[in-house]
């Protein structure tokens, strides 16, 4: 497989011409903006909680394959899950990515897995986290909001 | 036209393999290469003349200077500047602009003047005079362009008012290539009592430059996308302007007299070059600066113009690609901004850089042009004296391919 396939995989592909749970959510919890300013991606994540689970999760934006790719893997893999599973795949999530950890960690956490051919770019790693630090400021909000009481 | 066979000899960083292919480097708006003559200019002041400028009572101390100086007075030459006293050396572009919006427009704006500029400058030329309008309470102004990105001039006559100070124009868009009036916005600016600052950035590596013919009060450009080092760029200003004008930086070789509180200034253009300047990449500029001038201005301008003309053309017959920027090639430069499909620039470059062929994607710091476009990003090619029409088939190629791996993208 050349490097290009590698990245550039068709399930990759598939949720860029297909992206799962794009949209706004009339009844979000909270929404919030991400985006990358070198490049100029942007992702817009609204959630829906019920207690502490993740109802529902919608995206828009607008960006790379890689990028919005990776905010459609992300909604359907924390989509039922509660914040603290949200948070650990997150972790997970990033460390594949960020701190070379074992890509095997990625298999059952759906398509997500595809993303680890990712890492052979250096330049586009960041685009496969965009949503994920997106995500990030969202649970950061939710925990200050459930301090405040 | 140029000899390309006998340029590309003289680039050492082109021939070389990346990612399994012959390099095509097709990225100079964002910088270019470096002759040999150029890299050998660095290595050979730090081997055999390195020393403090204007300070020495040594003879290392003053060849360094005689060199520097003499780099000073070959850039005047380059760009028709009455004398070397009106070269300043600054870093890039970015700070020569700044340079004029922190001396000159901080002592001259007052509350309700305005500044005139255009919706396709780079970032370096907008955000300074936003920074200058802020603090001075002035009022921005913005040209617009006709439908094939050229900037639109009647709307420029609209936009200048007995209120305009400073008309802060790009010469030529990093963007879309267009070439603009400047001679005659300077003659339109001079009429209402402007002064006219000029982004020459993406112009003096590719046009021959008259600073007297075009009239303009000051004139800015960077080093490394003309040969040259990174780290050097330049500042033209007009005489009478430059010996008015308050320093920018304050410190070492700016000075006249020092006492306690108090401190006077030295001759342009020394005033505005505080501390030890940039000494080898300045004597590099004027070694790229040489380079330039044996080839001649107007035939580079010429080879461009032909390369650009022959990939306009075979970039039109690739299918779903959008070309941004004037049709015509004589009045654009060689840097061609698209879109292919519904394909993301970034997608398009990391394609294109697995075959070996290097092209920018983004915004080009120029988020204001890109929301006119009514996109996030395009992907640039921008070519030089180096580029052959073999590399141009090569990209058109390798975008086609780009275009079979995506198929197509819907619902984007």
């Amino acid at each position: 497989m050349s490097l290009v396939d590698e990245l550039y995989k068709e399930v990759i592909l598939d949720h860029y011409r297909h992206p799962r749970n794009r949209g706004t959510l009339a009844d979000a919890t909270l929404v919030v903006q991400g985006s990358n300013p070198l490049c100029g991606d942007e992702i817009e994540l609204g959630l829906r909680l019920a207690g502490d689970r993740i109802e529902a999760v919608a995206f828009t934006g607008r960006g790379c394959s890689i990028s919005q790719a990776s905010a459609s893997m992300m909604t359907e893999v924390i989509k039922g899950r509660t914040l603290a599973e949200a948070a650990a795949i997150l972790e997970t999530f990033k460390g594949v990515m960020l701190r070379n950890e074992p890509a095997e960690r990625l298999e059952d956490l759906g398509d997500l897995e595809a993303l680890q051919g990712v890492k052979r770019f250096p330049v586009r790693i960041k685009c496969a986290i965009l949503a994920w630090n997106t995500l990030q400021e969202a649970l950061t909000l939710v925990r200050e909001r459930l301090d405040q009481g | 036209m140029l000899d390309t066979a006998r340029i590309r000899a003289d680039f050492p960083i082109l021939h070389q393999v990346v990612n399994g292919r012959p390099l095509v480097y097709l990225d100079n708006a964002a910088t270019s290469q470096k002759p040999r003559a150029v890299i050998e200019t660095l290595v050979d002041y730090y081997s055999r003349y390195n020393a403090n400028v204007h300070r020495g009572v040594h003879t290392l101390g003053d060849r360094a200077t005689e060199a520097y100086e003499g780099a000073r007075a070959k850039v005047a030459r380059f760009i028709n500047a009455p004398g070397p006293e009106t070269i300043i050396f600054v870093r890039n572009t970015t700070e020569g602009l700044n340079l004029v919006a922190y001396t000159w427009g901080r002592a001259h704006l007052r509350p309700g003047d305005e500044i005139v500029t255009t919706i396709m400058e780079h970032h370096s030329n907008l955000v300074p005079w936003q920074i200058l309008a802020r603090e001075k309470e002035a009022v921005l102004r913005f040209v617009g362009l006709t439908p094939t990105g050229e900037l639109d001039m009647e709307d420029f006559a609209r936009q200048l008012t007995p209120r305009t100070r400073i008309v802060a124009v790009t010469m030529a868009s990093n963007v879309l290539g267009t070439i603009t009036p400047v001679a005659e916005i300077v003659r339109q600016a001079h009429a209402v009592g402007a002064i006219t600052v000029i982004d020459a950035a993406q112009a003096a590596p590719h046009l021959p430059i008259d600073v007297q013919a075009l009239d303009c009060d000051f004139l800015a450009f960077s080093g490394h996308k003309m040969l040259g080092p990174t780290g050097i760029g330049v500042l033209y200003g007009r005489r009478e302007h430059l010996e008015r004008m308050p320093p920018f930086l304050g410190g070492g070789s700016m000075i006249r007299d020092v006492q306690l509180t108090t401190a006077t200034w030295n001759d342009p253009p020394w005033k505005f070059e505080a501390g030890t300047p940039n000494i080898a990449d300045a004597i590099g500029l004027g070694a790229a600066v040489d380079y330039l001038s044996a080839l001649g201005m107007e035939n580079v301008r010429a080879h461009e113009v032909a390369l650009t003309a022959y990939a306009l053309a075979a970039l039109s017959q690739v299918e779903d690609l959008v070309i941004y920027g004037p049709p015509d090639p004589q009045r654009r430069t060689g840097v061609i901004s698209f879109n292919l499909a519904d394909i993301h620039a970034h997608d398009v470059g990391t394609i294109l850089d697995q075959e070996g062929i290097a092209i920018r994607a983004g915004h080009h710091c120029c988020k204001p042009l890109m929301r006119h476009l009514g996109v996030a990003a395009t992907a640039r090619a921008s070519f030089y004296i180096y580029n052959t029409r073999e590399e141009v088939d090569r990209l058109v190629a390798a975008l086609i391919r780009a275009k079979e791996l995506f198929g197509s993208v819907v619902g984007r």
